[in-house]
């Protein structure tokens, strides 16, 4: 399994059955897993094609989530760039604030289905841990939340609103006490507890089935976007930026699109400080091909294997791996990956709070930056579409401290 | 034929049962693991378990854990650990197997690993996240080498899938006691027996069994229905104790630690 340079059209009807986005993907999990992650796939495709399933998740997404999230036009981002017109689709509008609930409500209707009683999920910034403390709030589901004791301790409002949701929040205190510990610490959970827990997975990384259900559950943005493109523009637009951590509001996004081959598809990964390993978080664009958390998939890890610590200012896209797709779309060529650094992103952030009243989160920033520099460079009557995947309000004490503010 | 195979037609062959003690490379540093290799085996154990640390094992409890984030604190690498395990295995008369996470052996190369762990007198692996659908590339590479590729079965696995395992696995099957990670148990699942039970009669490979033994009465319950037994956090934790008190001591008391193992036999 090599890195191959022979470029094929990227296929929508993936993952195969045992996994599989072209040669990434896969499952490298213990054997104990594996009869969960089975019963799980067996679940999913059963509804798929369940009417009574979909219909209640939609009713879900517009009651309680609020979609569908409007596509708007950010006509004065637009004139200070110069350019093309950029469109943001406000996924910062959601309940909770971001792109994290669509995914969390689908899954604790898939919890339900599969008759468990308990929940476990990992967060890092600590948005999905909300939207997973909300979701299990709402169907009344005992939750547990693993999360670095380092995020805890950087991420206290969120640690806050979990517990007032009803959720435990346990500390993880291995290895470097970020996401990539949560992930490990809750899939331990897992592996005792299988039989009765449903560990719910917040980006479209892990073993399969996980990569396909967070993307297909995240994938009404894209939807959306295409309806909402073609009602008010009478056609799709030119490109579409979203950013990539794990990457899952970006294959929310880029899915529906991928068919649509003149479509631009652009994912920004977390640049850092520089292009030194160690101050970025772009497996992307400087990591190789390996295995972490179940999955093969581009990765940054040192030449023995071993997981490197990874930087970004913002915490949802400080994670060393990257979903399975994602690299499948690399390799394909259908997405093209770059890398947007913490300042560009900062400067994003303040052009789009001046221009638009609108406060993207850190991790949006990074895609707004892409888009703006792309602006400058395109027509008038060009479209880039972003997907505004949350709000920067809970990024305020970390843009306070990036700034030199100091509250006293 | 590996060595793990003649190990255990030779101990079946004496009606014997084998004890392989589980030692976390380079915990404290690998001249420490090479000296707990000769202990051990010095003491009688029959097949050593070397875990290969790594950054983010799912599989593996807190002790473990540990062990693996004190060795990379200091820097361990691959290479030093093969030099080691080289020097080792021409000191001690007992297989020797890896324990490690298919994110190293993918990074090194299936080949390159499997091809250095042999001139490093090694005889097989265990690849803990490496499932059954995703081993035939290695488990051919280990074949060509005369290395045993060890295959796990778990209490979750249907009994299906237990055979297509042992259908696939060499050397011997890694029976799981538990649903869950390694470490200590107080007490082990009632099952364990009857499951092992059923294994084996449907199986000529041998079985060991795995996480949660430490004590001599988990022997005695298990020694008689398995080929072997794996001793993990318990030997680790022991060894543990080696950042902080005189090596000869440590060494000592995992020896008799081992000595107690076997006289439950």
């Amino acid at each position: 399994m090599s890195t191959t340079t022979t470029q094929m059209a990227a296929n929508p009807c993936v993952p195969d059955a045992t996994g599989r986005f072209g040669q990434f993907g896969g499952r490298y999990v213990p054997e104990t897993l594996i009869r969960a992650l089975d019963q799980l796939a067996d679940e999913y495709a059963k509804v798929k094609a369940d009417d009574e399933f979909q219909t209640e998740l939609t009713r879900l997404l517009r009651d309680f989530v609020g979609r569908p999230s409007p596509l708007y036009h950010a006509r004065r981002l637009s004139e200070h760039c110069g350019g093309a017109q950029i469109y943001f689709k406000r996924e910062d509008v959601n309940h909770t604030g971001a792109h994290k609930i669509n995914n969390t409500i689908g899954q604790c209707l898939l919890t339900l289905r599969m008759g468990k009683g308990r929940v476990i999920a990992e967060t890092g910034a600590g948005q999905h841990g909300v939207a997973t403390a909300t979701a299990c709030a709402h169907f009344g589901l005992p939750c547990i939340v693993y999360m670095g004791e380092e995020d805890i301790r950087r991420q206290k409002p969120n640690v806050f609103s979990m517990k007032l949701l009803g959720a435990e929040v346990r500390p993880v205190t291995s290895g470097s006490r970020t996401l990539r510990d949560a992930i490990n610490e809750a899939m331990r959970d897992w592996m005792a507890s299988v039989g009765d827990t449903h560990y719910i997975l917040g980006s479209v990384v892990g073993p399969h089935p996980f990569p396909q259900i967070v993307r297909d559950f995240q994938s009404v943005i894209g939807r959306e976007t295409i309806e909402q493109c073609r009602g008010r523009l009478g056609r799709l637009p030119d490109t579409v930026v979203a950013c990539v951590g794990g990457g899952s509001n970006a294959a929310g996004m880029f899915y529906p699109f991928v068919e649509h081959g003149d479509v631009e598809l652009v994912g920004v990964e977390a640049g850092g400080r520089s292009d030194q390993p160690g101050d970025h978080a772009s497996p992307l664009t400087y990591g190789k091909p390996g295995v972490l958390h179940g999955s093969f998939s581009y990765v940054m890890q040192d030449e023995d294997g071993q997981t490197c610590d990874v930087h970004s200012m913002s915490a949802g896209l400080d994670y060393p791996g990257v979903g399975p797709e994602h690299s499948y779309w690399k390799e394909t060529g259908r997405v093209n990956y770059t890398s947007c650094q913490d300042m560009t992103a900062m400067d994003a952030f303040d052009a789009t709070a001046a221009n638009e009243g609108i406060m993207p989160a850190l991790e949006t920033s990074h895609a707004v930056a892409k888009a703006m520099e792309l602006a400058r460079e395109r027509k008038h009557d060009e479209v880039i579409v972003v997907c505004l995947s949350g709000r920067g309000d809970k990024d305020a004490m970390e843009i306070a401290r990036l700034k030199g503010v100091d509250f006293g | 034929m590996s060595a793990v195979d003649q190990l255990f037609e030779k101990l079946r062959s004496e009606h014997q049962k084998a004890l392989m003690p589980f030692v976390t490379a380079g915990d404290p540093d690998v001249e420490f693991t090479q000296a707990v290799l000769k202990e051990i085996v010095g003491r009688g154990a029959h097949l050593c378990e070397v875990g290969i640390p790594y950054s983010d094992p799912i599989a593996d409890g807190p002790v473990i854990q540990a062990s693996y984030t004190r060795a990379l604190k200091h820097k361990i690498k691959l290479d030093p650990i093969l030099e080691m395990l080289g020097r080792a295995t021409t000191e001690i008369n007992a297989p020797v197997v890896t324990m490690v996470s298919y994110a190293i052996v993918y990074r090194h190369g299936l080949e390159a690993y499997c091809d250095d762990v042999r001139a490093a007198g090694v005889d097989g692996l265990i690849v803990p996240d490496l499932p059954v659908e995703e081993s035939p590339q290695l488990a051919r590479i280990c074949a060509d080498r005369q290395l045993s590729l060890i295959q796990l079965v778990t209490p979750t696995t249907p009994r299906e899938r237990a055979l297509k395992i042992c259908e696939t696995s060499s050397g011997f099957v890694y029976y799981v006691s538990v649903t869950g990670i390694t470490g200590e148990r107080t007490e082990l699942p009632p099952d364990i027996v009857e499951n092992v039970g059923w294994l084996r009669q449907q199986t000529s490979l041998p079985i060991c069994i795995g996480f949660g033994i430490n004590k001599p009465e988990h022997v005695k319950l298990l020694a008689p229905v398995a080929d072997g037994l794996i001793v993990g956090s318990a030997i680790v934790r022991r060894i543990a104790e080696a950042a902080k008190r005189p090596r000869d001591t440590v060494l000592r008391e995992v020896g008799d630690y081992v000595t107690d193992l076997l006289a439950a036999f």
